[in-house]
């Protein structure tokens, strides 16, 4: 009972933050309820028994990705006027997108059923003795093994992308090299002379960098 | 005393408490006793820091409200609280009063799973690593929504900085984390404590110990890592706009943090409440708080040490030194677990 009035709050609180991510004139605001959105898809997940997957969602989707997303609308300079200059122009072709789009959805809503079957395993409870992290993992580990080293490599290549595209070359930025600063040693640049009264010394030739390095 | 304490294991086992009703007002209490010594901790804590590093620095610290000056923090929170909460122009208004409620109150959330003692915690849950570290990872938000909502280029700076910061240090400490996972083969953390009866783990894994400690140092934007303060370039970093007590807050946030990092440290490698040197008489919640104590006193001991550190040396350190370093040791074990047969079998 508890659990189903916790659950009916928590799916209104997504939905309702899911509309206000579209509808918010502040991308800031937008961004903070999209964070609202996955922290309350991570709840339904606990209130669902997916606990492993639950928490998984807060680390990865608000701790990591909505916090890029957060830094990079913050740094935006948005101009609303801007933004809003061709709204004439496009709204015909916008509107046809939307028509088209919400066509498909409800072709896919009116025609949709489900595999017979599927509602009995979906029903499946978790066996006994087992917690969610280990099941997870018993199943990727083994039946999935390929496509879930597959989408690890697809990750790494996405990952080498944004470095490729990101990556600028600097050969005049100076850098500091930890290992030179360690290997410098005093004798390499202090040097004293005992000046002699009225005589003065002279002034040894300094040392090039290679030498001292 | 003993009577006294079977009257309340009796009180405490009676039908009453396992009804619905019943178990809230006993997870409340439970709560209570959990977060009462923490807020005073809490409090106590900014005495300690003041004492500690005066000696370290030949002065006195705090010693004139009451004896030792131990009434000080109550004096300041008395002080804050009948400061004038000032609010800059051009701030968000909402979003500029939820940053330091939600900084503070995230610290005190993740409580909830840290076990006292064998048992001890509020929710023993079974993904209890996995909660702390949600919520860790929550807390960039109080100090980046702060740092946007005060309309202010200083704090601005500074929230952009911590965030950088919090998220590079992050990834480092999930390895760290997921290291000792492996050995333990729960990731509930009353298993993780159970199975360092014999050996801490701050031993086999000496130096992913260390490495969390300092990422708990950059996680908590302490010095050395406190750029998102920078007092000499940014003012304050972000909450220079904050004043009374929403300033009391993040103060207290950073404090509870730091309770949090240093109960982290101790469960995952100072064996939580297992004693030391077989001195079981002395009951498991004590051990536990004084390990906390050790590490709260290496923060205040690191602070009044060392110099703060350069952006980029920073970030160097945390990418190219901690990530590279916890990834291989996290392969290594891993492999030695693996070629000895010692993983454990869930």
């Amino acid at each position: 009972m508890i659990v189903q009035l916790v659950f009916a709050l928590v799916s209104l609180v997504l939905l309702a933050s899911a509309v206000t991510v579209v509808s918010a004139r502040n991308p800031v605001h937008a961004v903070l309820f999209l964070i609202l959105a996955f922290v309350s898809a991570s709840v339904l997940f606990l209130l669902a028994g997916a606990e492993f997957l639950a928490f998984i969602l807060a680390i990865v989707y608000v701790g990591a990705v909505a916090v890029l997303f957060l830094f990079v609308v913050m740094m935006l300079d948005v101009d609303f006027a801007a933004l809003k200059e061709g709204f004439q122009r496009y709204a015909p072709v916008g509107a046809l997108v939307g028509v088209v789009l919400f066509g498909e959805l409800g072709l896919v809503a009116l025609t949709w059923h489900s595999v017979a079957g599927a509602q009995a395993a979906i029903a499946y409870p978790m066996p006994a003795g087992t917690t969610n992290a280990v099941a997870l993992g018993s199943l990727l580990y083994t039946s999935y093994l390929p496509l879930f080293q597959l989408s690890g490599v697809i990750l790494l290549v996405a990952m080498i992308g944004a470095i490729v595209l990101t990556h600028r070359d600097r050969p005049r930025a100076k850098r500091q090299s930890l290992g030179r600063q360690h290997a410098r040693q005093p004798d390499n640049t202090l040097h004293l002379v005992k000046a002699e009264l009225g005589a003065g010394a002279a002034i040894p030739a300094a040392k090039t960098q290679k030498e001292t390095l | 005393m003993s009577a006294f304490l079977a009257f309340f294991a009796t009180l405490f086992t009676s039908p009453f408490f396992s009804t619905d009703f019943g178990i809230v007002i006993l997870d409340l209490l439970k709560t209570l006793a959990l977060l009462i010594p923490l807020l005073i901790g809490v409090a106590y804590l900014t005495w300690f820091e003041r004492k500690v590093m005066g000696a370290i620095q030949l002065r006195k610290g705090p010693n004139v409200v009451g004896p030792f000056g131990l009434l000080q923090p109550f004096a300041d929170a008395l002080k804050m609280l009948f400061k004038e909460t000032v609010t800059p122009q051009g701030a968000d208004k909402v979003l500029f009063v939820l940053a330091p409620m939600l900084t503070f109150g995230l610290a005190i959330a993740a409580w909830a799973v840290i076990p006292v003692n064998n048992g001890w915690g509020i929710a023993n849950i079974n993904v209890g690593i996995l909660y702390l570290f949600a919520i860790s990872s929550l807390g960039v938000y109080g100090i980046i929504i702060a740092g946007w909502a005060s309309n202010s280029k200083y704090a601005f700076l500074g929230a952009l900085r911590s965030a950088a910061q919090m998220v590079s240090y992050e990834v480092s400490m999930g390895f760290v984390i997921v290291t000792v996972l492996v050995m333990v083969g729960s990731l509930n953390l009353n298993d993780i404590v159970l199975a360092q009866t014999h050996l801490w783990f701050a031993v086999p894994l000496f130096p992913l110990f260390i490495i969390f400690f300092i990422s708990g140092l950059a996680e908590t934007n302490r010095a050395p890592f406190d750029l998102a303060e920078g007092e000499s370039e940014i003012v304050a970093g972000f909450f220079v706009e904050y004043s009374a007590m929403s300033f009391a807050l993040f103060f207290l946030g950073e404090y509870a943090n730091m309770i949090l990092i240093s109960g982290m440290t101790t469960v995952l490698f100072l064996g939580g409440w297992l004693p030391v040197l077989g001195l079981s008489f002395i009951p498991g919640p004590l051990w536990f708080i004084a390990k906390v104590v050790f590490c709260l006193f290496v923060f205040i001991w690191v602070r009044a040490t060392l110099p703060r550190f350069r952006y980029d040396q920073l970030m160097a350190l945390g990418w190219k030194v901690f990530l590279p370093i916890s990834m291989a040791y996290l392969v290594v074990v891993a492999g030695v677990l693996e070629y000895f047969g010692w993983l454990p079998h869930a």
